[in-house]
């Protein structure tokens, strides 16, 4: 019975884990430079489609298509920031969701004609297949894996955004774009940046994600709700608030689905519409 | 309001025979409207029956009993029963097609059921697998399969081959709910067990709570039935990774979770596993290599590997060449219909026949296990239920 308990929550953190791994990227763009940017999935799936390419076209191992996706999606991001991103930041939010929906029809057509409607194949190497046996539990390798990512993506992004010049001007530079830029600034530069860099993680999230999330052309619009979510439960602004709103969100999902299947599909919802009746704001919000 | 609709219809009714002069009996062409989704979610199912239909068109020459066989597609890009029914009146009126065919989602085929019993055209149901559509109309008829006509043969041949205790998992839309009450109704009145059933939500992403639940029940076998894609590759990659096989559950479904347009993509999880269905691209017969052979010659690489849903398109065109053999080519709705009841043919899945009643088809229902053939999964059969019927309309 206890056993099946730690079971659960070991399987509930994984699943957090995955959640915060594809909605990070969301809580920059959106959490930290209030851009209510729909297409982050887009982004997610341009890392899953170079990951899955480079596996199965080029030969390239998992791990090391990791940093391409990346890449890949941090480009793609910067492209579209300074070309038609930039251009919206001080439209109202009704224009940036109309915007960035648009941005998720037209990357689902692109990624059809490109590579077809159907699912992409994804195998991981055999050492992160299978379970574990440790203190007579079965723990799933990739779901392992997921948690220790994620412990240390956090690790960095809150060095990254709490230590660094880069992001006291980044803060700086969301709060007061006017006095930041009167301090010395450049507020464009920063802000193409942080979309580069939330792009980029988008990717990567998708690139890990494929493995359990699959990749077809709709998955932007599929996990859109699940991205949300994360960062609307989490708060804005932080990098915890994700983190602890993705971990309380994915054990109880699993705990839902395993003690209860009858509504367990439910239990997130639920728990979504209670965590934000009490704290409107989110778990962390820095604007209430 | 009624009377007023009637008067409505008649009235299109009149504007369409005005505007059908010349009558059809001087068309050269046989038009064949072909409703489905080509865009969207369900992309591949529009694209698939296409694939099928131009590869019989490819080995039988695109015209029949001296007349031009023509596709005219149209896209409900996903389940869209007004859009669906306003395709197929225009298809009707204004391109005065002959046949209506194509329908992979039940809402689609539902909604236009009305307009062809108004039109009297005949259509052909490619792959919208709901028991009840063909009883919607006498125009309807269905060359694909039905899920109750699926998931029967599979209870039958578990409780033979000693299988007694079943927890069932099913998706929870329609028909995920009519597999599990066929499957389950079935498996009880043979003896069977059901010793659990969990409904999972249809965008579920991770199923560790469910296959470790199925596992602590320790059923002999789980029965499942997923959407094909992401949903089946994630459930089998949850069973496998908890060990479920190793402690002894077998894995059986319906075998549209082992699709053959994407069983390569979902890669080794599938390996061992058990499916009933009415067909597999690896089914040994000289009609199937005709049918691979015609499909890679009329399309291009990036149709992908056939599926059931192609077979059952290459099947629409074969019941729309018989039919306009018989009829000489001049289609009438009627006759049509009456040309088709009782149909025989040998199709790429085996022998099927129209039955005159239903109008739906009777089939052999096969029991594969996916195994690597050549270096390519592929689902392959190795026992068989002959002259199934939906049980549905029982």
């Amino acid at each position: 019975m206890i056993g099946n308990f730690i079971g659960v929550l070991f399987d509930g953190l994984a699943y957090g884990s995955l959640l915060f791994i594809i909605a990070v990227g969301l809580s920059v763009t959106l959490g930290l430079m209030n851009f209510v940017n729909l297409a982050h999935g887009a982004f997610a799936m341009v890392g899953g489609y170079v990951c899955v390419m480079l596996m199965t076209r080029a030969g390239v191992p998992f791990l090391a298509t990791l940093p391409v996706a990346f890449v890949a999606a941090a480009v793609v991001g910067l492209v579209l920031e300074r070309a038609l991103y930039q251009r919206l930041y001080k439209s109202s939010p009704l224009d940036q969701v109309l915007f960035s929906i648009g941005i998720v029809f037209m990357s689902i057509a692109i990624a059809t004609y490109w590579f077809g409607a159907s699912q992409q194949p994804v195998s991981l190497p055999s050492y992160l297949r299978g379970q574990v046996h440790v203190l007579g539990l079965d723990l799933g390798v990739y779901r392992l894996f997921l948690i220790v990512v994620v412990a240390l993506l956090t690790l960095a992004l809150q060095y990254l955004l709490d230590r660094t010049r880069f992001g006291s001007q980044v803060r700086a530079s969301v709060d007061n774009a006017t006095a930041a830029a009167g301090l010395g600034i450049n507020v464009n530069r920063v802000f193409a940046l942080t979309f580069a860099l939330g792009s980029g993680l988008a990717g990567l999230g998708g690139g890990l994600g494929i493995d359990v999330l699959g990749l077809d052309p709709t998955f932007p619009l599929k996990y859109m709700v699940y991205f949300l979510l994360v960062v609307s439960v989490g708060g804005s602004g932080t990098i915890k608030g994700p983190l602890i709103a993705a971990l309380i969100l994915g054990v109880f999902d699993v705990a839902g689905k395993y003690y209860l299947p009858q509504v367990g599909g439910f239990v997130i919802y639920a728990l979504m519409v209670v965590l934000l009746l009490v704290f409107p704001a989110g778990l962390y919000g820095r604007r209430a | 309001m009624k009377h007023a609709r009637s008067l409505l219809v008649t009235a299109l009714g009149a504007l369409a025979a005005l505007v059908a002069i010349p009558p059809a009996y001087g068309q050269n062409t046989i038009k064949v409207g072909v409703i489905a989704a080509f865009s969207g979610p369900f992309a591949d199912y529009g694209s698939q029956i296409e694939a099928g239909m131009k590869a019989y068109m490819k080995e039988h020459g695109d015209s029949v009993a001296g007349k031009k066989v023509e596709l005219i597609t149209r896209d409900t890009k996903g389940p869209a029963p007004e859009v669906a029914k306003r395709f197929a009146q225009e298809l009707i009126t204004r391109d005065k097609v002959q046949f209506l065919a194509g329908f992979g989602l039940t809402p689609n085929a539902m909604a236009v059921a009305p307009v062809v019993s108004e039109a009297k055209v005949p259509m052909i149901i490619s792959n919208a697998a709901t028991s009840s559509i063909t009883t919607k109309s006498p125009y309807i008829t269905r060359v694909s399969m039905t899920i109750p006509q699926i998931a029967e043969p599979l209870a039958q041949w578990a409780l033979k081959n000693g299988i007694k205790q079943v927890y069932t998992v099913v998706a929870d839309y329609g028909p995920g709910i009519d597999a599990e009450t066929q499957f389950t109704k079935t498996f009880k009145e043979g003896g069977g067990t059901i010793i659990g059933s969990v409904r999972t939500p249809l965008q579920s992403p991770d199923f560790s709570a469910t296959t470790q639940r199925v596992k602590d029940a320790k059923p002999q076998a789980v029965f499942v039935f997923l959407p094909a894609g992401q949903q089946g590759i994630s459930f089998m990659k949850s069973f496998n990774e908890r060990g479920l096989g190793e402690a002894g559950i077998k894995l059986i479904a319906t075998g549209d979770i082992t699709d053959d347009h994407v069983l390569e993509a979902m890669g080794d999880p599938t390996l061992g596993m058990i499916t009933a269905f009415h067909y597999s691209a690896a089914h040994k017969s000289p009609e199937n290599e005709a049918f691979l052979k015609a499909y890679a010659a009329a399309n291009d690489a990036k149709a992908g590997a056939p599926n059931f849903m192609a077979a059952a398109g290459y099947d629409t065109m074969h019941v729309i060449y018989e039919i306009a053999k018989k009829l000489d080519g001049n289609i009438d709705g009627d006759k049509a219909m009456a040309a088709v009841k009782g149909m025989k043919w040998t199709s790429p899945r085996g022998p099927v026949t129209i039955d005159p009643e239903t109008r739906d088809i009777d089939q052999t229902v096969y029991i594969r296990k996916v195994e690597r053939v050549n270096g390519k999964l592929a689902n392959v059969e190795f026992d068989k239920i002959p002259d199934v019927k939906d049980p549905g309309k029982k």
